[in-house]
């Protein structure tokens, strides 16, 4: 962090601990090295013939084709939102590739073993094992195969900890994992432009349903260009033996990544999905659009971790990624639940609003964030909750930490419509500014409309649940170290979840304590 | 940005039906022009426009006034036990003869129409340009369109300590009136002043009040829009504190089918304080925003922003609050609270509480809660022989005293508290 080394002053109560972890998670760039292999680039720009050329590469069917089609004749209609609190040059859409491919992935590998090595040695240099020998072998107690830190990290875990990897390198899907085992249990766990393929009938059920074609700019131009993503089906009563994850490399210079994912999980039925991604170090920005759909029927769970990692922009606030991105979550179902969690840590610009609609009854949404800004990121980020159906609950905690010249913005909506009797919802939201160069805001939008519906919105410090507070204060520790104890306690918990390649990065976030924060 | 043809016809048609006040080369004309030309510029509001998310402009930018039964008040008026200096408005115009003599030691009191043709006034540095300050960075159109036709309003000018409050009323006497006021309030080093404010004014009521107050001066403000149910309301206020200085102001809304009241607040000098708290009870059609934004522009200011609504049978309460503190503004103590009871399912309560910091060493929070009378306490006071329907009225005032309290006079805070308590006494019957 190039502000706080040059002896900036630091605000009076703010450990040292948060600014360290702060200057080592903002600063060097791990991931910002690429990969040198030749690539398949569709023609500069975006046309209807685009579009059907991605279409084609994948190998999609006619409707899949139309589908884009009309996708694409919306997206010329609308207008790029401007309401975010983010500010960067207008993208010239027409300036770059929608599609980009490693030359070796033009005949599509049929397992792992004929993938080109360049690209398995590029997910072990990020440390995404994509071979099931050595994950297995990690769970089964030979634990020297495993990687020093990752042990460190992951400790006692070892024997629950098995992930099943979809890997995307810019437009295409390289391997996925695991999936022989996933599908002795009934899950289906591939990629997206495989899904289309192989099973149409669940793809045209719920694509798109959660997230309609024109719902907004950037959702309608993935609808038209998406590439690749991955597609999960959890069936009725199946819990998901292993987490699973996609990792989002970016890789070609001036391409845009554009991923579609969809997760459903049936009636009853459970996933742990987790999503990472990184992209190398460039003076040019590139785009990002990607929309995640999630549908949860009755009973139903689903738990979606992400790490944003994408490159930042240098400390001049060069390069990056725009990071414009549709995260939507449908509890259909009686009783289902969705939880999000995610920690921002990447992104020149970051749009983002991972979101839950509660239609069935006794559904519930979660969101947890941690948002890191430094240097020149900007991020937009938050969440809609949208409590529809009886006795429906959600519950917002975003922290947002601001530093160098970055902007952090919690934009959220809470709304409970009139039938939502009996819906609660509780939203904390925390910024913390480090250094007075950096900016943090909040834009909470709360809509109720019954009066049996319970809405809290918090951003004081001193509502943390108060019988911890009670618990802490009796032994002695005063209100700010209670406060910082409580939430660690939670992030901790969040962190633990998330998959063991991100462990050490997590390790780091965990320090990052909330002394001196603002609402 | 280009304005949408829709609100440029909804401007023009609004300004069309306006006759437009008595033009001269004095500066009241230039900053009238000013406004009209600022209001062409950003259009009147509409239903689309973000400001506006939660309340729809319609009513308030129609080129007639909508109807407004002249209401038949039943009770003692308000304010009336203070000793004040009486200023009566009736649907919008100046009536001498009902208010007192406007001489006040330590103030100069004008009426706007009466200088509108000196070429010099010290009115002149604030008329319309607290208003045009305001207008940055969220467009506030039906305040330029006041500033560019108000033919009415008071220049108060404090150089010391007033000794009597100045109390503006405001009768609404036609059911088609459509009035348009703007005051200007001056405090020099060291003043003080006490306005009073209440009435229904008109059917449809435009009201500005532009206030500056240098350092170490003091103003308090309590209003109280009263029971006229079917008035409408837009009221700006435009407060610019210097240092040390003071500013409050509580608003009581009790009904009113429709009512915007905007109050926006700059923080100039160093260790100022603002304060600014409503306690609004709404009842059937009735649609009431808050909405308030507080600049912090200098060091260790505090500002406060409490409001209370307690809505039913399908009445609709509206909180936008932000807190913006710009670079520098280094220990802001900022604080935002709304909250509302919803007695029964139709009722909304719709919020943005908003905060915008570009300063490190602050402590701004913000809270809102939403939600019904909470059922164990109403369960406890029932148990010990409190019918329901009075031990519901207990909460509510309760509910709402946090609100009340910001009032720092006692007798004015307990004048608004019996007001408060005897409309649910009679709606108890």
């Amino acid at each position: 962090m190039a502000a706080l080394d040059k002896g900036e002053d630091v605000k009076e109560g703010v450990d040292q601990e948060t600014v360290d972890a702060v200057r080592e998670v903002g600063g060097a760039y791990k991931y910002g090295w690429e990969t040198d292999i030749e690539m398949d680039y569709a023609p500069l720009g975006l046309n209807p013939d685009i579009v059907r050329l991605i279409s084609e590469k994948n190998e999609e069917p006619e409707w899949m084709t139309e589908w884009r089609l009309s996708a694409y004749e919306r997206w010329l209609q609308k207008e790029e939102p401007t309401w975010a609190m983010v500010d960067y040059p207008k993208i010239d859409f027409q300036n770059q590739y929608y599609y980009a491919r490693p030359k070796s992935m033009e005949v599509k590998p049929k397992s792992l073993d004929e993938v080109d090595p360049k690209l398995l040695e590029t997910y072990e240099k990020l440390g995404i094992p994509l071979k099931e020998q050595m994950i297995l072998a990690g769970v089964e107690g030979a634990e020297d195969t495993a990687p020093a830190e990752a042990r460190g990290a992951g400790e006692g875990r070892q024997g629950e900890r098995r992930v099943a990897v979809d890997a995307v390198f810019d437009s295409v899907s390289v391997g996925t994992t695991f999936q022989a085992e996933l599908k002795k249990a009934g899950v289906i766990f591939c990629s997206i432009s495989e899904a289309i393929r192989e099973h149409p009938e669940l793809v045209k059920k719920y694509l798109g349903s959660v997230v309609p074609v024109s719902d907004n700019f950037y959702a309608t131009l993935n609808s038209a260009v998406f590439s690749d993503g991955s597609f999960v089906y959890v069936p009725p009563g199946v819990r998901c033996p292993m987490e699973l994850s996609t990792y989002f490399r970016i890789n070609a210079e001036n391409t845009g990544q554009f991923e579609r994912t969809l997760i459903i999980a049936d009636k009853g039925a459970y996933v742990s999905y987790l999503e990472g991604c990184t992209a190398p170090k460039r003076d040019e920005t590139q785009l990002h659009a990607a929309v995640v759909e999630i549908i949860a029927e009755e009973d139903a769970e689903v738990k979606y971790s992400t790490v944003q990692n994408w490159f930042p922009g240098d400390e001049e606030g060069k390069g990056g990624i725009y990071n414009f991105v549709t995260k939507r979550a449908d509890c259909r179902g009686d009783r289902s639940k969705v939880m999000w969690t995610q920690v921002e840590t990447g992104s020149a610009v970051t749009w983002k609003y991972p979101s839950c609609i509660l239609r069935g009854d006794d559904s519930q949404g979660e969101f947890y964030s941690i948002a890191i800004t430094n240097n020149w990121q900007q991020a937009d980020t938050g969440t809609k909750m949208v409590h529809l159906g009886k006795n429906t609950k959600s519950r917002i905690v975003s922290k947002g930490i601001s530093a160098g010249q970055a902007q952090n913005t919690y934009r959220g909506l809470v709304s409970m419509h009139p039938k939502a009797k009996n819906g609660r919802n509780y939203t904390q939201c925390d910024s913390l500014l480090i250094g007075d160069k950096c900016g943090a805001h909040t834009v909470p939008y709360i809509e109720v409309k019954n009066n049996s519906a319970r809405v809290e919105h918090e951003a004081t410090t001193s509502k943390v649940d108060d019988d911890q507070m009670f618990y802490c204060r009796q032994r002695g520790m005063d209100e700010e170290e209670a406060v910082a104890l409580v939430v660690n306690g939670f992030c901790r918990e969040v962190l633990q979840a998330l998959p063991m390649e991100f462990a050490m990065e997590a390790q780091q976030l965990v320090a990052i304590s909330l002394e001196g924060s603002v609402g | 940005m280009a304005l949408t043809q829709a609100k440029l016809d909804a401007t023009e048609a609004r300004l069309a039906a306006m006759d437009a006040p008595a033009q001269g080369a004095g500066w009241l004309a230039q900053a009238r022009g000013g406004a009209v030309a600022r209001l062409r510029e950003m259009g009147l509001p509409g239903r689309r426009d973000e400001y506006w998310k939660f309340t729809r402009p319609d009513s308030l930018i129609a080129p007639e006034a909508p109807r407004a039964a002249v209401f038949e008040i039943d009770e003692a008026p308000m304010f009336d036990e203070f000793d004040r200096l009486k200023l009566v408005f009736v649907d919008g115009v100046f009536d001498p003869d009902s208010s007192d003599d406007p001489s006040l030691a330590g103030v100069e009191i004008e009426r706007l129409s009466d200088v509108a043709d000196t070429d010099i006034h010290w009115a002149r540095d604030l008329y319309g340009v607290l208003e045009a300050r305001g207008q940055s960075p969220v467009a506030r159109p039906l305040a330029a369109l006041n500033t560019g036709y108000a033919k009415d309003g008071f220049l108060i000018r404090v150089t010391g300590r007033a000794e009597r409050p100045i109390s503006l009323i405001y009768r609404h006497e036609t059911d088609s009136s459509d009035a348009i006021l703007h005051h200007v309030v001056r405090l020099e080093e060291g003043a003080e002043l006490t306005l009073l404010e209440n009435g229904p004014a008109a059917a449809r009521f435009n009201k500005v009040l532009e206030v500056d107050i240098a350092d170490g001066a003091r103003f308090n403000h309590i209003r109280a829009q009263g029971r006229d149910h079917e008035r409408r309301a837009a009221t700006h206020i435009f407060a610019r504190l210097g240092a040390e200085s003071v500013f409050k102001s509580f608003t009581m809304s009790v009904n009113g089918v429709m009512t915007r009241n905007e109050c926006v607040i700059e923080l100039t000098g160093d260790d100022a304080v603002a304060h600014v708290a409503g306690a609004a009870m709404g009842d059937g059609d009735f649609h009431h925003d808050d909405t308030v934004f507080v600049t912090h522009d200098a060091e260790r200011c505090e500002s406060r922003q409490v409001f209370k609504k307690v809505l039913r049978n399908g009445a609709v309460g509206v909180f936008q609050g932000k807190i913006l503190v710009k670079d520098g503004a280094q220990k802001t103590d900022g604080y935002q609270i709304s909250q509302s009871l919803l007695l029964d399912d139709d009722s909304q309560f719709l919020a943005k509480p908003e905060l915008e910091i570009y300063a490190d060493d602050v402590a701004c929070s913000h809270g809102s809660t939403t939600g019904a009378i909470d059922a164990d306490t109403l369960y406890y006071l029932r148990s010990r022989g409190v019918p329901e329907a009075e031990a519901t009225d207990l909460l509510v005032l309760s509910f709402l005293a946090q609100a009340v309290e910001e009032i720092e006079d006692e007798a004015l805070r307990e004048a608004i508290t019996a007001r408060l308590d005897a409309w649910l006494a009679r709606r108890r019957g």
